[in-house]
């Protein structure tokens, strides 16, 4: 594994869940994680843009001399000497609390509902506002639109609690071209049901 | 007089650039030479909570009555309309100077009486005089009301006393002094090394180090290039909270000149101060003061002559709480939306448009010129090792002097509420100040002598903070305390990582259950949890923090949780679906003015004879109990 790293770059030896790995400068802990094939959830996370630290599955517990702190594995740059617990009591406890909360969220949602289930998960005490919910605003159809497609067709609106993805103004997009690499990226499923509102009416060829 | 003030005007035109130290200090000098000392004046507070009370009439009143006074005065005096003066729950305030005598809650009817028996027969008012809540005693000046004279005014030190609208008030008070000697003695390395030294830690929250912060900058400037920005933080969203607002609106000079002298120090060339959209007049006495600085040549272009080139932007926040962490401000300065980002490379490094920035609070640039004026070693002797200075709260909530006060760092808590803040209405005992804000802890009265400086409260789960100070009594409950704050975080949170949007909702729900008397004890250690989890999953400090009301109250006040859940009952008797209003027969005169003060008309009762409530039409609003003058309305 370790003849593979090729680059000038310098290398960063630190350890995961006390085994010893290796890393280049400027890779962050998940990437070097899955280098391994070590697993850690992400819904939020994709390779193709840029992590943004929304969706918080990813956390890991960072050990680094006499203290240690919770942080989010597909951001946080690796450093010399850390020891990164993918799977700790602190850790499990932030991932229990999202999936219970996003089963109220966003019941819908399969592939969440898998995912609670690996940790445990089967119920949620919250109040369901919508039984037909699968998005969480994890946001990955924005970004993939913005720095994939090059379009921002979409974006996130309002704020907190009353956030959603939405077109400006609310009107279908002039400048969405219908690629759906949104929908492909979508984790749970949530951008099919809109994209017609993105797009608007199909009106046959302009 | 006035043709003298005329004619060295001509000499000393207002708008004069000054291209030298030596040419601020001759006009200064001019200034202090042209006062007539003799003349008195008279000081009248322009507070946005004064104002709020009518001191511009206040002020517009004095004037006429002065003026209809006419010969009877020996010397006019002069009207000086400044910034808040910190006691505003006493507003509106006027100070007749030299002699310093105070007068609280003036109305324009009072005017004609304090020209007719202060400045004529020089004798004070005594209805409007301060008296002090213990002893009832009247205070006739100032300096001796115990609400000032346990202060150390620093930071503040010219608010109340300037003209904030007028730069030859700045200048004469020594303003622009600092600027001039680190341009003109010292490297900027130098201003680095003595903030450094100086011990300064940011007064936003967070406290880290203020010189290192510099440092770091630079660091990053040497490494990536620049340019390099410098930004103050004046979003200050705490509900409750004016320390920043007071000194943009009380001294905007000495804002700017802590800015001009940051940005000497990591060498940027453009700054920008962020003032949420909630401060009018903030941004107004910002702005006359960044015009009346650059007319004269001490913001723009060569700075007092120096060759270093600094202009300032004020940028409008627009509404949202979370645009003050650093992250979130730095994308509403950029125009995009204020949602934070993980900080794992800090703004010192890549900030503003991927530049290195410093964004440090008012307070904190408030610091700066007094450090170059004074010193490092004067500064680090003030407060305790490790939390320097002195530091401005906020106090409000049940004490009997709510207002803006400035002490030295380590005060312990309980000083603050009983000698500064005049203790709790009714002489009784607080239960617990909340610090820091929103997403500051509860510290309960057992631990009143917990020193006030950044690490004690964060050893004791609360935080420093902005300086927002809440102080409770009985009457309130930790159950709705919390859940208020929880609320208020849930609707200011950018939304964008689950654990805080997800979880200030949940926690939130789980609250208004409790407040409702639903629930278990493991609901309890549920809460716990899951506060922790939140703490430790959020994206920025906001999230990060939010827990703190929950997590202290749960520690110190986990009885009062249980009341609600296991026997139905607030103690403080504020939730209102645990509680009921009742009359006491006894008491009752049967005087009728709670029944027409009840908004539900479930009060009856024959006329002079005890009422009753219809408990079943009852919402439990509390008029009754507001409105008795008997004490009869009582509350389980």
């Amino acid at each position: 594994m370790k003849a593979e790293i090729k680059s000038t770059k310098k290398i960063i030896r630190f350890m995961i869940n006390d085994q010893a790995v290796e890393a280049e400068e400027g890779w962050t802990v998940l990437e070097t994680a899955r280098q391994y094939g070590i697993h850690i959830p992400t819904l939020c996370y994709h390779e193709a843009v840029t992590p943004s630290g929304a969706c918080r599955l990813c956390v890991v517990e960072v050990f680094e001399g006499n203290w240690s702190r919770v942080v989010i594995s597909c951001m946080y740059p690796v450093r010399e000497g850390i020891n990164v617990l993918t799977d700790s009591e602190r850790v499990k406890n932030v991932r229990r609390w999202i999936l219970e909360m996003l089963l109220a969220e966003c019941p819908a949602s399969e592939e969440i509902r898998r995912l609670a289930a690996e940790y445990g998960v089967t119920s949620t005490r919250f109040e369901i506002k919508n039984p037909e919910e699968q998005c969480m605003l994890c946001g990955l159809c924005v970004r993939v639109c913005k720095e994939v497609v090059g379009v921002s067709a979409i974006t996130t609106v309002g704020r907190g609690v009353h956030k959603f993805i939405g077109t400006p103004f609310g009107k279908p997009s002039e400048v969405c071209v219908a690629c759906g690499s949104c929908v492909t990226v979508c984790p749970t499923g949530a951008m099919q049901a809109r994209l017609d509102r993105v797009r608007g009416p199909v009106t046959g060829p302009r | 007089m006035a043709q003298t003030n005329k004619s060295k005007q001509e000499v000393w035109p207002t708008e004069s650039l000054f291209m030298s130290p030596e040419m601020l200090k001759a006009y200064r000098e001019h200034l202090l030479a042209e006062k007539d000392p003799n003349r008195p004046w008279i000081i009248v507070c322009h507070g946005t909570g004064c104002m709020a009370n009518g001191s511009v009439e206040v002020a517009a009143a004095l004037r006429a009555s002065i003026k209809e006074a006419g010969r009877n005065i020996s010397v006019i005096p002069d009207i000086k309309t400044t910034g808040c003066h910190g006691f505003c729950s006493r507003g509106p305030l006027v100070i007749l100077q030299p002699s310093g005598i105070f007068y609280q809650r003036v109305q324009p009817g009072d005017c004609k009486e304090i020209v007719q028996t202060t400045l004529i027969e020089n004798k004070p008012v005594e209805r409007l005089l301060y008296k002090d809540p213990k002893t009832d005693e009247p205070i006739i000046h100032h300096e001796d009301i115990p609400f000032y004279k346990n202060q150390l005014r620093v930071v503040m030190h010219n608010i109340g006393k300037i003209d904030p609208t007028d730069i030859r008030d700045t200048i004469m008070a020594g303003g622009y002094e600092a600027l001039a000697k680190a341009l003109y003695q010292m490297k900027p390395r130098e201003v680095v090394e003595w903030v450094l030294k100086s011990g300064l830690r940011g007064r936003g929250g967070a406290g880290f180090p203020t010189g290192q912060k510099w440092l770091s900058a630079i660091q990053a400037v040497e490494r990536k290039g620049g340019p390099v920005y410098i930004v103050a933080n004046g979003d200050e969203g705490d509900p409750g909270a004016f320390m920043d607002r007071t000194l943009m609106e009380g001294d905007p000079h000495a804002v700017l000149e802590g800015l001009i002298i940051g940005a000497y120090a990591i060498g940027a060339h453009q700054g920008y101060i962020y003032v949420r959209e909630e401060y009018p007049l903030a941004r107004k006495h910002l702005s006359i003061a960044m015009e009346q600085a650059r007319k004269h040549g001490l913001l723009g272009t060569n700075i007092l002559g120096s060759g270093f080139d600094f202009d300032i932007q004020i940028v409008r926040g627009a509404g949202a709480f979370v645009c003050g962490e650093e992250t979130a401000l730095i994308h509403s300065i950029e125009g995009k939306a204020g949602e934070a980002t993980p900080k794992y490379v800090f703004p010192a490094e890549s900030g503003l448009w991927e530049k290195p920035t410093i964004i440090n609070n008012i307070e904190t640039f408030c610091n700066i010129p007094l450090i170059i004026n004074k010193g490092p070693e004067w500064y680090a002797g003030l407060g305790v090792p490790n939390s320097t200075g002195t530091k401005v709260f906020s106090l409000v909530g049940k004490v009997n002097n709510i207002g803006l006060v400035e002490i030295p760092m380590g005060m312990p808590l309980g000083d603050l509420v009983e000698n500064i803040g005049g203790g709790v209405p009714g002489r009784k005992r607080f239960k617990a100040v909340q610090t820091g804000g929103p997403s500051g802890g509860c510290l309960p009265y057992e631990l009143r002598d917990t020193p006030v400086d950044f690490d004690s409260l964060s050893k004791a789960g609360s935080m420093m903070g902005s300086g927002g100070m809440i102080v409770m009594d009985e009457g309130d409950c930790v159950v709705d305390v919390a859940r208020y704050f929880i609320s208020f975080l849930m609707d200011e949170s950018c939304g964008k990582c689950l654990p805080c949007r997800l979880g200030l909702k949940s926690m939130y729900q789980i609250l208004d259950r409790f407040s409702r008397g639903e629930g278990s004890v493991s609901d309890i250690d549920d809460l716990y949890s899951l506060a922790k989890a939140v703490q430790d999953g959020s994206l920025c400090a906001l999230g990060g923090t939010a827990p703190n009301p929950i997590l202290t109250t749960l520690k110190h006040f986990r009885s009062e949780y249980e009341a609600h859940i296991l026997d139905k009952k607030c103690p403080a008797g504020v939730c209102k679906a645990l509680i009921t209003y009742w009359i006491d027969q006894e008491a009752c005169t049967g005087c009728g003015l709670c029944a027409r003060n009840c908004p539900q008309n479930c009060i009856s009762g024959e006329r002079k004879k005890a009422h009753q409530i219809n408990e079943a039409l009852c919402i439990r609003c509390g008029m009754c109990l507001d409105s008795c003058n008997f004490a009869a309305v009582k509350v389980v």
